[in-house]
């Protein structure tokens, strides 16, 4: 499909107004959910996403069992409304594998040693998508498997940069993702620094790609203080607590 | 009428927050990285005689050895039955650790789905296989009364220190009241005054502020119940 | 809650309030819990609405798009209505394919809206024949404490009802409210020994022998109707039923004005 618009005009200024170094605007809750264990609700631009965590319970079905440690499941779902065209219900090919990475970046911090053969159910709802869906899935995965009280290292933040009309930029919005050059969604442990999911398509050198992994660090950053913050305003509220008040631990 | 000097700020720390530069000595749900000591876990940070840990604000119930717990029974085998206790692993029970002889296949005579029943840890083994008994004074299938489920991480509220928010409750409602580690708790009795027991420890799960949440709670069930305690004086708290 | 099951204890209480016409969460028999709904919400939806009844929230969202209409009504538009109990909201639901009762709260929703003629599919037609207007209804619940019909179907009257043809987007002339006539609204009832109540939450649902689902219009009339559960239930039983859900529907109608 031939590009129409432009992009990035040559001030480097966005469609939506946003520099190259802008991400769009975020909103997290935690907690949203009354029979979940644990769960988030996250917009980032106009992406809407919600995140329920199960667990730990009963693997199953049985045979993924593992006999060491608990596994994480991560299920990911586009409801039918959230695109413009309409997505039919059920699953496809790039949920289930979306639902892998997340899942595999999910296990890097969970303490899973501590629940052998169980399973920690996680489910992530596209409600309404404007590209980076597995990014805002993740941000909020994450935050509900916190709020589930599930032992864990740190909280995984996730953001994803690209290119679009030449420029590398952070967090593609919708138009960006379609038809500009890349698409690189990412996510780091914040305490460590290390990445956990990484996912490249499109054309980079290799100075843009390492220009692009600057700018989603940097907002994965940025998207850690406000998961942090939506977990500690669910649980604040608090007043001063008298010591010895109970024979806690 | 509150002790200020024992008051100190409410820290709500969240996985990998910083909790100490490694002066401190790692507690409970912490873990080291880098020499700084982070939290492994939702919870509230707190800091004894030098050792910093963090308590869990949630969580699915972990059973332990010896604790008694309260439990629906969900499924009925011939040798075993199923019990919804909470926690993360199937719990069962097995017809050598209850007090009546259960011939092969007979088990749903002693005991069927919906039952509550109160039962004790056996043991956790390592791969977090729970066993459990009813062979233990007091551990019976419940019968009547209420039950009421509250988080486990609020248990020790309920019961007070040294007991006294637990005692405080049954003496004003007169009722007795059994509670399960795992958070299910069972109040023997009825009409206005179990109500008032079964608010009371709502309330208590519920209340994000701690401060006087005993003399609160006192008010409540005075206020619910029609009897009033002989050596209450206006103005008493 | 790891699964469906209620204690016998809790069952027992909730029958012994019963006989003294009180139920566990303070409501009287007839009493619907507080209804919230927000309608909007998802932009790349034609319409949407979020609603609770209680503790209980679903989502539906309308999708509207051309499509080929049946060969017995070439000029009328076609209405789809699906649901999903996504793990999400329970325990004890299922991540895979709708089940029976996922199909059954759609097909029960669907009827209500499709009998009442809610959508008026004669002004759908594009080119008939040919062309005509397909509504895709979505609805998925969220989080579950009994009567997913009730809420299910509310969601799924809101989104209509605030919903817009996509016609610019089709290149078929302007973007139009879809065009609507009247308000199904259903009232679910749970039989519980002897009484009947109205809008059940988890515990009382799940312990009920039937349940009764009465859906009328504005008019009063009755436009669909399911009974579920493995009980049975009266004449007479019935005859309250349809009584109260005439009484019932026009105090909803009166909070969605």
């Amino acid at each position: 499909m031939s590009k129409e618009m432009v992009l990035v005009d040559d001030k480097g200024k966005r469609i939506d107004g946003r520099t190259s170094e802008e991400s769009r605007e975020i909103k997290i809750e935690a907690g949203v959910l009354k029979n979940a264990d644990g769960s988030a609700y996250v917009e980032i631009g106009k992406n809407k996403v919600l995140a329920a965590v199960y667990g730990p319970r009963e693997c199953h079905p049985r045979h993924l069992q593992n006999p060491t440690k608990a596994i994480v499941q991560c299920k990911y779902n586009m409801q039918a409304y959230s695109v413009d065209d309409r997505k039919r219900p059920g699953t496809d090919r790039r949920s289930i594998e979306i639902s892998k990475i997340v899942s595999e970046a999910l296990e890097n911090v969970v303490l899973t040693g501590l629940y052998p053969r169980a399973s920690i159910d996680v489910y992530i709802e596209i409600l309404q998508a404007n590209a980076g869906t597995r990014c805002a899935g993740l941000t909020a995965a994450s935050v509900a498997l916190a709020d589930a009280g599930i032992p864990m290292k740190d909280i995984v933040a996730s953001m994803a940069a690209g290119k679009a009309d030449g420029h590398v930029l952070l967090d593609l919005n919708k138009e960006e993702d379609n038809f500009g050059e890349a698409d690189v969604p990412m996510a780091i442990v914040p305490s460590t620094g290390e990445i956990v999911l990484l996912q490249m398509d499109g054309n980079m050198t290799r100075e843009e790609f390492d220009r692009a992994i600057e700018l989603g660090v940097g907002g994965c950053k940025k998207i850690y203080e406000l998961q942090k913050d939506a977990l500690k305003r669910r649980y604040s509220a608090e007043e001063a607590e008298e010591e010895d008040d109970s024979d806690e631990q | 009428m509150s002790d200020i000097s024992k008051r100190s700020p409410r820290e709500v720390v969240v996985p990998g927050d910083v909790l100490d530069d490694g002066n401190m000595r790692a507690g409970e749900n912490t873990y080291l990285l880098n020499g700084e000591i982070r939290a492994g876990i939702l919870g509230v940070k707190r800091v004894r005689q030098n050792t910093v840990s963090v308590i869990p604000l949630g969580g699915r119930y972990m059973p332990e050895t010896k604790d008694t717990v309260i439990g629906v029974i969900e499924d009925v085998g011939s040798s075993i039955w199923m019990v919804d206790i909470g926690a993360p692993y199937p719990a069962p029970l097995h017809v050598s650790e209850v007090p009546w002889k259960v011939a092969f296949g007979d088990t749903s005579k002693y005991l069927s789905v919906g039952d509550v029943v109160m039962l004790k840890i056996l043991m956790v083994d390592e791969s977090n296989k729970i066993s459990m008994t009813m062979k233990d004074a007091g551990l019976r299938k419940l019968e009547g009364g209420r039950i009421v489920k509250i988080s486990h991480t609020k248990v020790s509220r309920v019961i007070g220190k040294s007991g006294s928010m637990i005692q405080m409750i049954k003496n004003i409602t007169d009722c007795r009241i059994f509670i399960g580690q795992n958070g299910t708790i069972w109040i023997d009795g009825e009409g206005v005054n179990a109500d008032a027991a079964v608010e009371a420890i709502k309330m208590i799960d519920e209340e994000t502020v701690k401060a006087n949440l005993t003399e609160r709670v006192k008010e409540f069930l005075e206020n619910a119940i029609p009897q009033v305690e002989d050596d209450k004086e206006e103005g008493d708290e | 809650m790891s699964s469906k099951i209620i204690s016998e204890i809790r069952r027992d209480y909730i029958v012994n309030q019963l006989k003294e016409g009180k139920r566990t969460d303070g409501r009287g028999l007839k009493d619907v819990r507080e209804i919230k709904y927000e309608i909007n919400l998802i932009e790349t939806a034609d319409g949407s609405a979020k609603v609770s009844y209680g503790d209980t929230t679903v989502i539906a969202g309308i999708k509207i798009m051309p499509g080929t209409p049946f060969a017995d009504k070439p000029e009328s538009g076609v209405l789809t209505t699906g649901a999903e109990l996504i793990p999400l909201a329970h325990s004890s639901f299922e991540s895979g394919p709708p089940g029976e009762d996922a199909i059954e709260l759609a097909r029960v929703v669907d009827r209500g809206i499709r009998e009442s003629g809610m959508i008026d599919v004669d002004k759908l037609c594009i080119t008939p024949g040919q062309e005509v207007w397909m509504c895709y209804v979505d609805i998925y619940v969220t989080d579950y404490d009994g009567n997913l019909f009730d809420a299910c179907n509310l969601a799924a009257v809101l989104a209509i009802r605030n919903a817009v043809i996509p016609g610019k987007r089709y290149d078929k002339g302007d973007d139009v409210p879809l065009p609507v006539t009247c308000t199904p609204v259903s009232v679910t009832f749970a039989k519980i020994g002897n009484d009947l109540i109205v809008d059940p939450n988890f515990d009382e649902e799940n312990i009920a022998s039937a349940r009764l689902t009465v859906t009328t219009d504005d008019n009063g009339n009755f436009r669909a109707m399911q009974k579920g559960g493995q009980g049975s239930i009266s004449l007479d039983e019935l005859s309250a039923c349809l009584d109260m859900s005439v009484e019932t529907g026009v105090e909803i109608r009166k909070i969605i004005e």
